[in-house]
């Protein structure tokens, strides 16, 4: 029986790739340039299909993929019914509030721009702070910079984009890392499957680890 | 503009004539089989009081639909049929005496928060066993249930049985405090499993207190995972579970249905409402949980009734969709008369009728389209003009 992995595109696919092939799956090279949507590996009884980062869980709550590789920023902003099965220790980087030196926040309506928006209100009510969200899906260190809002709730991963549009980082919200997500049904219903995945993956994520530390 | 007020409010959905065949059908055979079980089927109100049932019943209050009586009461549209069914059995059927063996195939009311893809009614079939503590009942509807799928005519799907009570023991004994139990929990209920292993290791515990937690994600599998979990079992209480767990599985291997069933200890289908044995079932090619049910011991006594109970409820949009429209819909005849034969034909459709074919009785004139319409059915029989002629 053939699983469907749901891949995100972009930044954490090499890495995904990367780490798969570690965990000894034979994928040929030329998935990470092809422009096809939907990819069958049929030695590994494995199908992938390619989505936008935010959109792999949806896949898989939805059944549609049985497995995914979604950053841990897309499941806390998106809280959809997965499983979280494992670390995959690959794309580490922070969810951030920044803004511009000596920010002055808003008296009565502070204003906080992010592609996060439902991340972005837990976090200011957990600070006991009341702010208006504006959802923005890129560029969001545009927001300060043109008087859109204060302050932005962001990934920040070296802080180069943050330092070359001349932001500071205010405060860390969470370390983030992608994890490997299993469809409820497809949990149980292909649980042999599943679990052999899992048992590659952790082998692969362990030798990542110890190859690092080296 | 023009067409907005033709939509229906998010969640919504139209049943059409084939669809609603199926539906009946698979609605039947699941009646059926929780009739032999000597289940008496109830009805209970569309609209409840929110104070009651909708404070009583498992699902969130977000997911409410709400409005306001002419006396300013908050009224639900019932969630699900478990709540208003607690508050029947606690008011009037209990003189009848316990245990009380109730089903329900009934439409339940859940709002969206999100987007599409998901109604916001739909369809349930299940029962409730009331006032029995024993674990012959927890195998009692367990079986019953794959029997009444598999009469539906379900074939791949599996049962997944876990057990709160040994979850809690296991957490209380090793963490003390209800809140921190409540905390790792949640981590279980919400399927983050790298949020459990992470939270356990950041505790102070001991090394074998952190494996006993760890170790809990592992045990799943069929009956030989109960005879594991007792080897790791230090308290009374999760021998208590365990046990609970040891007999229902040689009841419902006396059911043989075990095939169907696995256990996963780690099981948390809600945060609070279970007290037992809990389970869900899962279907291939659906996404969603097909059903789930458990026991609910505190219930009840939300209505001033404390008593032990259990039940299970499937979707029937889901297995609908699990099923797929294999079945084959019966037959149906159209017969289209004139003016002057209309005695004769009704005749005819009244014989047929009565031999249990269902037959469309049309007068020629009402027809505006004769090709596109006698294209739907599967025979059309014409009794037209003088007798004698035209005939078929």
């Amino acid at each position: 029986m053939m699983l469907t992995v749901a891949m995100p595109k972009g930044r954490i696919f090499t890495e995904a790739l990367v780490l798969l092939k570690q965990a000894g799956y034979d994928i040929p090279d030329d998935l990470e340039h092809s422009r096809k949507l939907m990819i069958d590996v049929p030695n590994e009884q494995l199908r992938f299909i390619l989505a936008k980062p935010m959109d792999v869980v949806t896949y898989v709550e939805h059944g549609v993929a049985d497995v995914g590789i979604a950053g841990k920023d897309v499941l806390l902003e998106e809280e959809r019914d997965v499983y979280e099965m494992l670390d995959l220790r690959i794309s580490p980087c922070y969810l951030a509030v920044a803004g511009l030196p000596n920010t002055c926040v808003h008296p009565i309506a502070p204003r906080v721009a992010t592609k996060y928006p439902n991340i972005a209100s837990t976090y200011f009510r957990e600070q006991g702070e009341q702010v208006e969200i504006i959802k923005l899906n890129g560029s969001v260190e545009l927001a300060p910079l043109i008087g859109l809002a204060e302050r932005i709730v962001d990934i920040v991963s070296t802080g180069r984009t943050l330092k070359e549009n001349g932001l500071i980082e205010l405060e860390r919200i969470v370390h983030v890392t992608s994890r490997f997500i299993v469809n409820p049904v497809s949990y149980r219903m292909q649980d042999r499957a599943i679990e052999h995945m899992v048992d590659r993956l952790t082998y692969a994520i362990e030798k990542a680890g110890e190859s690092n530390e080296n | 503009m023009r067409v907005f007020m033709f939509e229906k409010p998010l969640g919504m959905r139209d049943t059409l004539p084939d669809v609603y065949k199926t539906k009946r059908a698979l609605r039947e055979a699941m009646m059926e089989e929780i009739e032999t079980w000597g289940y008496s089927f109830i009805e209970t109100p569309t609209l409840e009081y929110d104070e009651t049932v909708g404070k009583a019943s498992a699902i969130l209050d977000q997911q409410l639909f709400k409005l306001l009586d002419r006396e300013g009461h908050t009224l639900v549209l019932r969630p699900d049929m478990t709540a208003p069914i607690a508050r029947l059995a606690a008011s009037k059927l209990y003189e009848e005496g316990c245990p009380l063996r109730l089903a329900y195939a009934a439409n339940v009311f859940r709002a969206q928060q999100r987007e599409g893809g998901r109604p916001a009614e739909f369809e349930q079939v299940g029962v409730e066993y009331i006032g029995d503590g024993t674990m012959y009942a927890d195998a009692e509807v367990i079986s019953l249930m794959i029997f009444a799928l598999k009469r539906a005519g379900l074939c791949d799907f599996t049962v997944t049985i876990g057990h709160i009570g040994y979850v809690d023991a296991l957490f209380f004994d090793v963490l003390r405090q209800e809140q921190r139990v409540e905390t790792l929990r949640r981590f279980l209920y919400e399927k983050n499993y790298v949020g459990y292993r992470e939270h356990v290791k950041s505790l102070s515990l001991s090394s074998i207190d952190r494996d006993r937690l760890l170790r809990l994600l592992t045990l799943r599998g069929g009956g030989e995972v109960i005879a594991e979990a007792k080897t790791y079992a230090t308290t009374e209480a999760e021998q208590r579970a365990l046990d609970e767990l040891e007999q229902l599985w040689t009841y419902v291997d006396q059911y043989g249905v075990t095939d169907m069933v696995k256990l996963d200890m780690s099981l948390v289908s809600h945060m609070s409402y279970y007290t037992g044995v809990l389970f869900e079932v899962y279907a291939k090619n659906v996404g969603f949980l097909l059903g789930n049910g458990g026991r609910y011991d505190g219930l009840l006594a939300k209505f001033h009734r404390p008593s032990p109970a259990t039940g299970f409820s499937v979707r029937l949009d889901r297995l609908m969709e699990a099923i797929g429209e294999q079945r084959r819909t019966e037959k149906t005849t159209c017969i289209i008369f004139s003016q002057e034969r209309f005695a004769e034909a009704y005749a005819k459709a009244t014989e047929m009728r009565q031999k249990g074919e269902n037959v469309v009785l049309q007068h020629v004139a009402g027809i505006q389209n004769m090709d596109q319409f006698t294209a739907s059915f599967d025979d059309v029989v014409y009794v037209l003009g003088k007798r004698g002629k035209d005939e078929r």
